[in-house]
């Protein structure tokens, strides 16, 4: 039995929560997923500016940090942590934590042939709207291939201790070391497809372990020391999910479940790199306090294509908020917005879409919320996106005069003009498997 | 009789582009043919009303005692398109436990 643990679920989630992991209890395995869809095209543009950067800059603190425990303990950490300067990264690391045996996996970034794929005659249209890539050429920021388990295990089996990916999927840092203990084949489908429902369940974190848990959430035990989930994968690919004994939270049929449909798609074909997973196999049993048991997962053969991560430039957007206080909260609110839409015609300026929230009353739910005729205060909440960076600017001037020259009793303006965002959208593909080439270099 | 479906079912849901996928979990395995039934993509689409501009999608789990929603052009363009406060949708099963369903 081998023991993974997740302890980031996000760039920008709990620093701590690694630390507890490696100091309360014992894992074999630590898991680090830092890359979100659009953190790629971030990451592109800080590497632009300056060739050093261009990876998740709390990573290699974080080992300085752990260095000590993980050296005494043999853990092992598996990090997609590389973004698209995975060398940089190892480098950056290597100076936190000397002497630990570092490797990178490449491959995963195709920034610089997607003109070669093209004249290839691959479209890369957009899966969801089925558009051509050529179209957006010009604005593409960052193009990644998900890679999947393999990779990152061959570099386990080399000797590394911390094993540093660019885009690898989420799942494939779960299912990385259990190939590499156990030896798993490239067609075991069934235990593939275990290991990457493992890696599913505790990619988010604690997001398994009780945070986010709707079913009885007033009485989960001290959710401030929350505990991070730790998978214990057996050979045969059933597991169990857990976390430690004495780190707060909580693990049963609820919290597991709900961390299962996270994010999912059709549950029968959950696509991979490494397999396709069918969620409508698994089984799942309470096994103890704080324990989920896994069993009955299958699995199918992977896919021919890899899907592709593109970010590209589209355009500019601001949202701006003021606050109107009772009485007729709802109504002042609804008259400023009336006006500022007004103005912006006004002013000709045109936009790809305004939009328009009262928070209070129906920002999150339309509506399907409850309603509340005569709520104490609102907030007003405009949004406007567009091509044109110069209109977005001038809307942002367009709230704060409000507070003396329309409806009264607005407040909240303290923040001043809302700030113009350019947006990075997100444009995902697919391309032959062969075209992507990964391999791995050790260090130190 | 007619009950919310939070008595009934706990959620959790999330985003995919401009998909929002809503899991809608049984709170008692002997719900689960009560949330196959009531909990429709006609009626999912009617209940968030102009919020959602595709269709939806439902798919069975009996395993887990959960049906997945997928409600398609529903986060207003996704991830960092969508001038939304709930971008990525992580709201939109607590507001499903409102809809009233008729319970046996």
């Amino acid at each position: 039995m081998i023991r993974i643990a997740n302890g980031q679920g996000f760039w920008g989630d709990w620093l701590e929560a690694p630390v507890r992991l490696v100091e309360d209890g014992p894992i074999d395995f630590l898991v680090l997923d830092y890359l979100a869809e659009v953190t790629m095209s971030i990451l592109q543009k800080q590497k632009q500016e300056n060739p050093n950067l261009g990876y998740a800059r709390d990573f290699p603190p974080l080992i300085g940090r752990l260095a000590p425990r993980l050296r005494e303990r043999g853990i092992k950490v598996i990090a997609n942590a590389g973004g698209v300067n995975p060398t940089a990264c190892a480098r950056a690391v290597m100076e936190a934590a000397p002497g630990l045996r570092v490797a990178v996996v490449q491959g995963d970034d195709v920034f610089s042939r997607i003109d070669e794929f093209l004249a290839k005659g691959y479209e890369m249209r957009d899966m969801d709207t089925g558009e051509p890539l050529a179209g957006i050429r010009g604005r593409i920021l960052s193009a990644n291939a998900y890679i999947g388990a393999f990779p990152l295990a061959a570099a386990l089996d080399c000797g590394a201790q911390v094993v540093i990916a660019g885009r690898s999927t989420d799942t494939a840092l779960t299912l990385a070391p259990m190939i590499h203990a156990f030896g798993w084949g490239a067609e075991d489908w069934n235990r593939l497809a275990a290991g990457t429902i493992a890696g599913h369940i505790i990619e988010c974190g604690a997001q398994c372990s009780g945070g986010n848990c709707q079913v009885d959430w007033q009485t989960i035990p001290r959710m401030a020391d929350i505990g991070y989930p730790i998978i214990e994968a057996e050979s045969d690919g059933s597991f169990t999910v857990t976390k430690h004994e004495r780190a707060g939270g909580r693990v049963n049929l609820d919290t597991v479940k709900e961390q299962l449909l996270y994010e999912l798609g059709d549950p029968r074909n959950y696509i991979t790199p490494d397999c396709v997973a069918h969620f409508t196999s698994i089984q799942l049993e309470n096994s103890g306090p704080d324990r989920v048991r896994v069993t009955g997962i299958r699995g199918g053969p992977r896919p021919p294509t890899l899907k592709l991560s593109i970010s590209y430039a589209n355009g500019w957007k601001s949202i701006g908020t003021l606050v109107y206080s009772w009485p007729q909260a709802l109504g002042k609110a609804r008259a400023a917005d009336q006006i500022v839409r007004r103005r912006l015609v006004e002013l000709g300026l045109g936009f790809e879409e305004i939009y328009t929230e009262y928070f209070g009353v129906n920002a999150c739910h339309g509506p399907a919320a409850p309603p509340n005729p005569d709520p104490p205060e609102v907030q007003l909440r405009i949004g406007v996106r567009g091509q044109d960076r110069k209109a977005v600017d001038r809307f942002t001037r367009e709230l704060i005069p409000l507070v003396l020259n329309g409806p009264p009793g607005a407040t909240g303006f303290g923040e001043g003009r809302p700030p113009v965002r350019e947006i990075v959208a997100y444009w995902s593909a697919l391309i032959p498997r062969e075209e992507i080439a990964t391999c791995h270099e050790v260090f130190g | 009789m007619k009950k919310p479906l939070g008595t009934i079912a706990h959620t959790r849901s999330g985003d995919k582009g401009d998909t929002c996928n809503i899991g809608v979990i049984a709170l008692k395995p002997e719900y689960y043919a009560t949330i196959v039934r009531e909990v429709t993509p006609e009626r999912v689409k009617a209940y968030f009303g102009e919020l959602v501009k595709g269709r939806v999608e439902q798919f069975e789990l009996p395993n887990l005692a959960a049906v997945n929603l997928l409600l398609h052009e529903s986060l207003g363009g996704g991830g960092t398109v969508s001038l939304r406060v709930d971008a990525q949708g992580k709201t939109y099963g607590a507001g499903l436990l409102g809809m009233e369903i008729d319970v046996d």
